[in-house]
């Protein structure tokens, strides 16, 4: 696979890597991190129990590209619906976020009409979401 | 739509935290742009205290630093940190993670945190770094920690960088001898001696005090290196760390260092940027196979200052 960095030329993807909400089971946004890494990216990672305040806060300070959250606790909905509207408010809305987790199917429509860009399910093989956010990068910066 | 970059400059001075965001991402994408924005703002800055913190990874420096941001918060002081991880020497990615530590600033809008990879440096501070610092001074924050990656004994950059240098270390680390080598344990002023609820605390606090009573070297002026024992996650320790920074900034304003050590970090920024400008330019040669073949008979030197001219010419 060609090297983001390479894609790029000195501008090199920044993602914030976050896990929202309660659950601390954290091993699906670490290997998602490090496959971002090995791609060639800049990942931050703020670790779990992050609220959608911080995750707002820590992609501007970080002026990221891309945000992706894992949720395992079932409360994506909520959570989402307010992360959504935070980055709304601070007009960051630009900015492409996925989520990641056991999400339920039927919830998928729903989470997408509030404006996340893509839901991975669990077993996505990693490659696929190293793609999307190289793509997701390189369209918002067009 | 895009903003020009005088207005994201303003509205940055203005306190529009996501525009300082952005602004501190020009600084990483190239030279001539991180120029223009120094241009703009030097003449705001110089007065922010630039606290480094380097020493061994995982001897807590990041944990550190945010206990130290909550003691400075209750004065009233804004914060900023600069935190530098290493870029993958294989894929150029970097995992940053020093942010994860200091997670109960994340909303507190008088504390701004900002991850840096050193992409490519051989461990040292990049120019990204050092002008970010410059702008966090003209953006008025008053106490501006800079996070180097914990590479040990070769990390001396961070030296020509801040006003104060915390060097941390902890229980179990070596001897009286690594204590004495050359490079990091002699650039501190003041030595950290975190996770001391650890056995061994005792004795590495011994052979730190002996290789410092002794390290008579280094011009330190009259102020001698102190060596504080803390424990950062049961934020024991802290008041007495501030007690040294504090002493140490007094002693910086009073003797006239303070002011000379932020021409000292200008002059290294300086330097950073020729590097950066002319680095490029020779990678890029490089990489589009424009360097000269070698002959049997050449003259390397000559050959090298050939080149070298050459890239003079198109900068």
């Amino acid at each position: 696979m060609e090297r983001t960095s390479d894609i790029l030329k000195g501008k090199r993807i920044k993602v914030l890597v976050a896990k929202l909400g309660l659950d601390g089971h954290d091993r699906g946004a670490k290997v998602v991190a490090r496959a971002l890494k090995d791609a060639g990216m800049e990942v931050i990672y703020t670790g779990i129990r992050q609220t959608p305040e911080m995750v707002v806060e820590a992609a501007m300070q970080e002026d990221v590209d891309v945000i992706g959250v894992s949720i395992l606790s079932g409360a994506h909905l909520s959570l989402m619906e307010r992360l959504m509207k935070l980055l709304k408010e601070n007009k960051m809305n630009d900015i492409p976020v996925f989520l990641g987790g056991t999400i339920p199917l039927p919830d998928i429509p729903k989470l997408k009409e509030l404006g996340i860009d893509e839901i991975f399910l669990p077993g996505t093989p990693l490659h696929t979401i190293v793609e999307y956010t190289v793509k997701a990068a390189n369209r918002r910066r067009k | 739509m895009e903003k020009t970059l005088n207005g994201i400059i303003s509205s940055a001075l203005d306190g529009d935290r996501r525009s300082l965001g952005r602004l501190l991402s020009y600084l990483e994408e190239d030279p001539i742009k991180t120029s223009i924005i120094i241009n703009k703002l030097i003449s705001r800055s110089g007065k922010g205290h630039v606290i480094g913190i380097t020493g061994i990874p995982g001897s807590g420096k990041s944990t550190l630093i945010s206990k130290l941001i909550t003691s400075y918060r209750r004065e009233g002081y804004k914060i900023a940190v600069v935190a530098v991880d290493p870029t993958s020497p294989y894929s150029q990615g970097a995992l940053l993670g020093d942010r994860l530590r200091m997670q109960e600033h994340a909303t507190d809008p008088n504390v701004f945190i900002r991850s840096v990879s050193t992409r490519g440096l051989k461990g040292g501070l990049s120019l990204a770094a050092l002008a970010m610092i410059e702008v966090f001074d003209a953006m008025g924050y008053d106490k501006i920690f800079i996070e180097s990656v914990g590479v040990g004994q070769a990390d001396v950059d961070i030296m020509y960088t801040a006003h104060t240098l915390l060097v941390v270390t902890m229980p179990g680390v070596g001897d009286e001898i690594q204590a004495l080598k050359a490079g990091v344990m002699e650039i501190g002023d003041i030595y950290v001696l975190n996770k001391s609820d650890k056995p061994e605390a005792a004795r590495t606090y011994e052979y730190l005090d002996f290789a410092i009573e002794s390290g008579e070297l280094r011009p330190k002026g009259d102020w001698t290196p102190k060596i504080v024992k803390t424990s950062a996650i049961m934020g024991k320790g802290i008041s007495d760390l501030i007690k040294n920074i504090d002493e140490h900034y007094n002693y910086l304003v009073k003797s006239g260092l303070y002011q000379e050590k932020v021409l000292i970090r200008r002059k290294f920024m300086l330097k950073l940027l020729i590097e950066k400008i002319f680095l490029d330019k020779l990678d890029n040669m490089y990489l589009e196979n424009k360097l000269p073949d070698i002959g049997e008979s050449e003259d390397l030197y000559k050959v090298a200052r050939e080149v070298i001219r050459e890239i003079a010419n198109q900068i």
